[in-house]
Parts: C-alpha cells; structure tokens; sequence
C-alpha cells in the first residue's frame, strides 16, 4: 500500500502522566554524593528515554536503514522488528543472504519485485473461487467480508492484492488492536494470508484515536520489549524506558527515581546474579512450597504422598487416597502387614523399610526448614523496605523537631543520610540471603557468611538509633553515634559486595543444584 | 435490510446463499435460523465412500454480535457425535480455522467444507487421546479452550 504518511504514524503522543514522584522530602539531589555514585555506577552509560523519545528512536532506526536499504519505511519497520530492532543483523541478511526468504520470513511482500508480477497468494481465501465467477457491475467489486458491492475505489489491500471494503478493514484492525491487543503482528485480513498489515496502513484504515492510540502503545511497547539494548522502568506508573550502549546487568535509575537492574528488570541486586535471582523468585513462587509447609506439619502416604493428618487413635493408618489405600504405620511409616494386631504400639522403629520411609521425609523437611530460614530472612529486609517511605517520612518529622532545638537544616541532614544507607543496607542483605541460599560450603563462603552476620547487625543497631526518640539534651551524642553507626554499616556493606565480587572474579563460589 | 446491523446483513446474506445452493450434503434448519439469527443449525452427511459414509451429523453455530471479525462458535449437537482425533465427545471441535487462523473472509460454508473434509480424510474413528480429561475440565464455550492443534494430517 503506497502511502506517504510512513512516518506519521505517531503524532506525538505523550503516555507519561505528569510526573510529581517526589514524595516532598527528596530535596537533595540523587548526585550529592558524587564517589558513592561514581562507585555504584563506573562507567555505565544509559539514557532515560520519555514516550516520545522512545518513538523518535525508532523512526531515526528506521531512517538509519533507510539510507543504506532503499525500501519504503514500513517494509523496514516490519523487517527491523523482525530481527529485533538488531540493524546489523537485518544489514547482513540483506545483503548475505536470500532476499526472496528475507522478505517471506518476515511476512511482507518483497518491495524490489515489480508491481505486475504480484497475484494474490494461492493459498488464500477458498470462498475466493466461489465469488469470482459472481458478475459484478464496472467499477466495483464485491467484499468478500461484508458480501456486499462496494465501489472499486473504496476497496483496498496490502501488496499481497487481498482487496475488502475499507469499512470492513477498519473494523478487522479494530477488532484486532482492542480485543486481541495486536499490533506489530497483524496479518491480512484474508483466510490463510500471513503478509503484515503495515503501521501506515493501519493509520490510514482508522480513524478512531482512542484505538490508533492503543495501537501506538502497542506498537512502542513491542520495540521496547524486543531491542536488547531499552527496557522499561519497571516501576508501576512510568512510561519511560532506559537505553543502554551494551547489555550487563548494571543498577540503572529512571528519571522517576525507580533503581533496577537492566539486565533483568529486578530492583537492584548486588551481590546475587540476574539468573539466580530469577531462580529463587520462581521458588517463592511456587505453590509446592506452601504445600511443602502443610506437609511439615503433618505426614505424607509412604507410596503415594498424599497428605495425612493422624485424628488420634491408633497407629494402622489407611491412605485416603482411593487408588493407593497402603497400609501402613503412624510411627515408623513401615507398611502396616509385619504390625500385625499391634494397634498401639511400634516395635519396628528400626527395620530397614521404615528407616527408609523417615529419612526420606526427614530429608525433604530438612531441605524445606532451610528455605524457609533463608525466605524468612530474606522476606524480613523486603517488608523493611517496603516501609521505607514511612520511615523517612518519621525521620523527617525528627529532622524538623531537631531545628527547633537549634540545629541548623545541614546539621540535620545526618539522618537522611542515616535512612539511605539503612535502606541501601536492607537491599543488600535481602539479596544475600538469596545468594547464600544456593551457596555451597567453602572456606570463600564461610567468611562470606562472617561478613553478612556483621552486617546484619551493624543494619539493626542503625535501625533502632532512628527508631529512639530524640530529646534535647543528647542532640549532639546522638548525631554523633548515628553517624559512626551509619559508616560502620556503609562499610561492612562494601567490605561484603567486594568480597563477593572478587570471589566472582577468582571463581571461588560453587552452587548447589 | 435496512434497520439490520452489519453483521445481522452478512448473516442474512449467507443464510439465503446457503438455502438456494446449498453445498452436497449439506442443509441448513432455515425454519430456525430465521427466528434466531445468531443460532443455526446445519444438517451435514457423512461423505460417499468415507469412514463417515451414512453417517449423519449436526453442527451448530452461535454468532457474536461482531460477527464475521470474531468467529462464531461451532461444535457438533445431537445424538451423533463423529468419532474423530479431533472432535472431542462434548462436541468441540479442534480445527485451527475456529479460532487462531480464524478470517472475517472466512463463512459458514467455508467452515462446513473444512468440517467436512477433515471427516473425509480420517483413516481410523477413534476420539482424541486426552478426551476424557478434556471433556471433564473444559469451558463449556469451545472458543476459551486454548488449543494446541493435533497434527493437520490425520
Ligand atoms: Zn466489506
Ligand atoms: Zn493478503
Ligand atoms: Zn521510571
Ligand atoms: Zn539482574
Ligand atoms: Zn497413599
Ligand atoms: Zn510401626
């Protein structure tokens, strides 16, 4: 479809609500401290990108192909999103390799061959051969959507030469942007078809904007999530994405505060790696887990593991299960036959069959008793932090009560500090508990582990500081042992990282499968 | 046809097609289809010289009101159910067309014809071979099932 508007597709449309993130304490700027970022960040460079950036970026990809590759632009959209927005890629198929598949493989009709050659594609519409033989009027065909005569100049198609009225069309699109959620993926709306239907299209055929601008985000949102190198803020209300040169996974902060990890989207998780992070998230999870914690408190059916509850009486228990029904004994878990007409009592604690029987759910308790001292310890540090906004909400009240007793803004400014580090402290220590988790034992680990019980109580000592009440006369005492509490935790928190990292780079940790 | 809704004209020009010619084997219940356009029952015979051969079968078809750019629902009503891989013993039926390859420029003959030449190319009648847990767990609506389709050639 021959369109002049390729690059209209988007009039600018802003999805960013005015941002007014700051919670009114966030005076300071995120770059006071200069060496801590510097730290954190080293030479990471990336770009916080608003809608309208995002959508500019992709018309200059665009444009950038188009240079070089002399297609209409939206052939270049629907090859670009083919390969993931990857113009390297696209560059070397195009040139390398077969065209012809090129084109085929991604669903568009090859732009280069000549307009003459084209035939509707065989494999389309099988009501096609019944309608042709149909006698229509000059001027106007019959759309095989609605089967009714439409004016040949209110008819149109893709290259592929499907033609429908475009009434009909409006609707399909529509049908397809707000019910189905499509976008870059929208087919021909002939039977067995499976040519693109191209963004100028689209924003020729409909007219509605309440569906061209689902259609934008719809669109926007597939060239964000499928190029490597942008991902969206992941924080609940924002609608920027963060462009990097090269994918690591680094802390990154959106320009609506939000700090994650560009390689994975998790808040940020120093020490533990993306992927073992994504392992233990899917173990939280994981309902088993749940059902791991009933069964903790009760007995599973030696054959077939459902689960028992005992309601009192004697030991001969009978699986409720109606396929397995095994008998078999409440003490030793040994099938219930060698028992006899011993009801009450047990004698056989120590056959083979029944030591067998309790070792295997004392291993399966035992594994499920150090999840959860780890989920606990972990699930702790996130509730904290969950609670962050209060507490710096507290801390500022204090901050306020301070300068009536004549201290000035900057001398108070200790305590925010105080809450940052605390905060930064939580973090930290909820993700080693993740890594600790599937950290197997060594000599590295045991002073890994030395490390996050120093910090682990270091964090609580500067917790309960901000949490006593601030009176006149040990102002000063006071700033003076928050500050020696928050450098100690600060720290013990780097002296932690570090030596994680560096064991990353020896390769000193071995994981448990 | 004034006063009718773009989807109510399509469906009353099919179901005139349907009557004048309909396809071999075919017939669709008019008496039905005009009281309640969104509800047609078809009457559809087992193909000559098939496994099916003698055979007769009624599909039923519900419409939304979106009707061609959604596809209609269509499952196999009646006492006879055909014993297929694909047609499950509640009636549903697992032929791509139904709903991920569905096309408005698809229509109820089109549908019959696929219906039927999947009963054509049948080498052995036996039902799916998850039917009974299918039957047992599935929406009651054909179309919420998300079906992964058996292989096209059997
Ligand atoms: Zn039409
Ligand atoms: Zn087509
Ligand atoms: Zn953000
Ligand atoms: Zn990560
Ligand atoms: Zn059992
Ligand atoms: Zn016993």
């Amino acid at each position: 479809m021959d369109s002049d508007e390729d690059m209209e597709t988007f009039e600018v449309d802003s999805g960013n609500e005015s941002s007014s993130d700051d919670i009114g304490f966030n005076i300071e700027d995120q770059n006071q401290n200069p060496k801590d970022r510097q730290n954190d960040i080293e030479e990471f460079v990336f770009n916080v990108l608003s809608t309208e950036e995002i959508v500019q970026h992709m018309i200059d990809c665009i444009k950038e192909v188009n240079i070089i590759v002399e297609i209409p632009a939206t052939t270049t959209r629907i090859l670009l999103n083919h390969f993931k927005w990857d113009k390297e890629k696209l560059m070397e198929r195009y040139y390398d390799g077969d065209q012809e598949q090129l084109f085929a493989e991604a669903r568009v009709i090859n732009p280069l061959a000549s307009r003459s050659s084209q035939q509707p594609s065989t494999s389309s519409s099988m009501s096609s051969k019944a309608k042709v033989s149909r006698r229509c009027p000059p001027n106007s065909e019959e759309c095989e959507i609605c089967f009714t005569l439409i004016p040949s100049n209110l008819m149109t198609g893709l290259e592929c030469n499907h033609r429908f009225c475009t009434q009909c069309w409006c609707e399909y699109l529509t049908t397809k942007i707000m019910a189905e959620g499509m976008g870059q993926t929208i087919a021909c709306a002939a039977h067995g078809c499976n040519i693109l239907v191209d963004d100028a299209t689209v924003m020729r055929l409909v007219r509605d904007p309440k569906v061209r601008l689902k259609y934008q985000h719809l669109i926007t949102n597939s060239f964000v999530e499928c190029n490597r190198l942008l991902r969206w803020c992941p924080s609940p209300d924002c609608n920027n994405a963060v462009k990097v040169q090269h994918v690591e996974a680094h802390p990154v902060t959106c320009k609506c505060g939000h700090r994650f990890c560009f390689a994975c989207g998790e808040n940020w998780h120093d020490p533990v790696r993306c992927s073992l992070l994504k392992r233990w998230i899917k173990k939280c999870d994981d309902d088993s887990e749940t059902s791991n914690w009933i069964a903790a408190n009760t007995k599973e059916c030696p054959k077939c593991n459902v689960t028992i509850e005992k309601d009192g009486g004697c030991n001969h228990m009978v699986c409720k299960n109606q396929s397995c029904k095994t008998e078999f004994c409440w003490v030793c878990l040994g099938s219930w036959e060698p028992h006899g007409s011993s009801w009450y009592s047990c004698n056989r604690f120590n056959e083979e069959e029944a030591k067998e029987a309790r070792g295997a759910q004392e291993r399966s308790r035992a594994a499920l008793q150090r999840y959860l001292f780890y989920c606990n310890r972990y699930m702790n540090h996130m509730q904290s932090l969950k609670f962050e906004n209060k507490l710096y909400a507290s801390v500022k009240e204090k901050m306020e009560e301070m300068q009536h007793h004549c201290m000035s803004w900057i001398e108070v400014q200790f305590l925010k500090k105080a809450v940052d580090i605390l905060c930064q402290c939580r973090q930290t220590l909820m993700y080693t508990y993740v890594f600790a988790y599937y950290l197997r034992k060594n000599n590295q680990s045991t002073i890994f582990e030395d490390n996050q019980r120093d910090l682990e109580a270091a964090t609580e000592k500067l917790s309960e500081y901000l949490e006593r009440d601030i009176t006149n006369e040990n102002l000063a005492n006071i700033k003076q042992q928050v500050q020696d509490k928050y450098r100690y935790c600060d720290l013990r928190r780097k002296k932690l990282l570090e030596h994680v990292h560096e064991g990353y780079e020896k390769e000193s940790w071995e994981y448990m499968d | 046809m004034a006063g009718l809704s773009p989807s109510e004209r399509r469906l009353q020009k099919e179901l005139m097609s349907l009557m004048k010619e309909p396809p071999p084997g075919m017939e669709v219940d008019s008496d039905k289809a005009e009281q309640n356009l969104n509800l047609w029952t078809i009457h559809m015979k087992g193909a000559e010289g098939t496994l099916y051969d003698g055979e007769e079968f009624q599909l039923q078809f519900k419409f939304g009101p979106k009707y061609p750019f959604d596809s209609p629902e269509v499952t196999f009503i009646g006492n006879n159910i055909p014993v297929h891989p694909h047609v499950y013993s509640n009636g549903h039926i697992c032929l791509s067309i139904l709903t991920d390859d569905w096309s408005p420029a698809l229509s109820v003959q089109s549908v019959c014809l696929s219906i039927v030449s999947m009963l054509s190319s049948c080498k052995e009648k036996k039902r799916p071979p998850d039917n009974t847990f299918y039957v047992k767990t599935c929406n009651k609506n054909p179309k919420k099932t998300k079906w992964w389709y058996h292989d096209d050639s059997v």
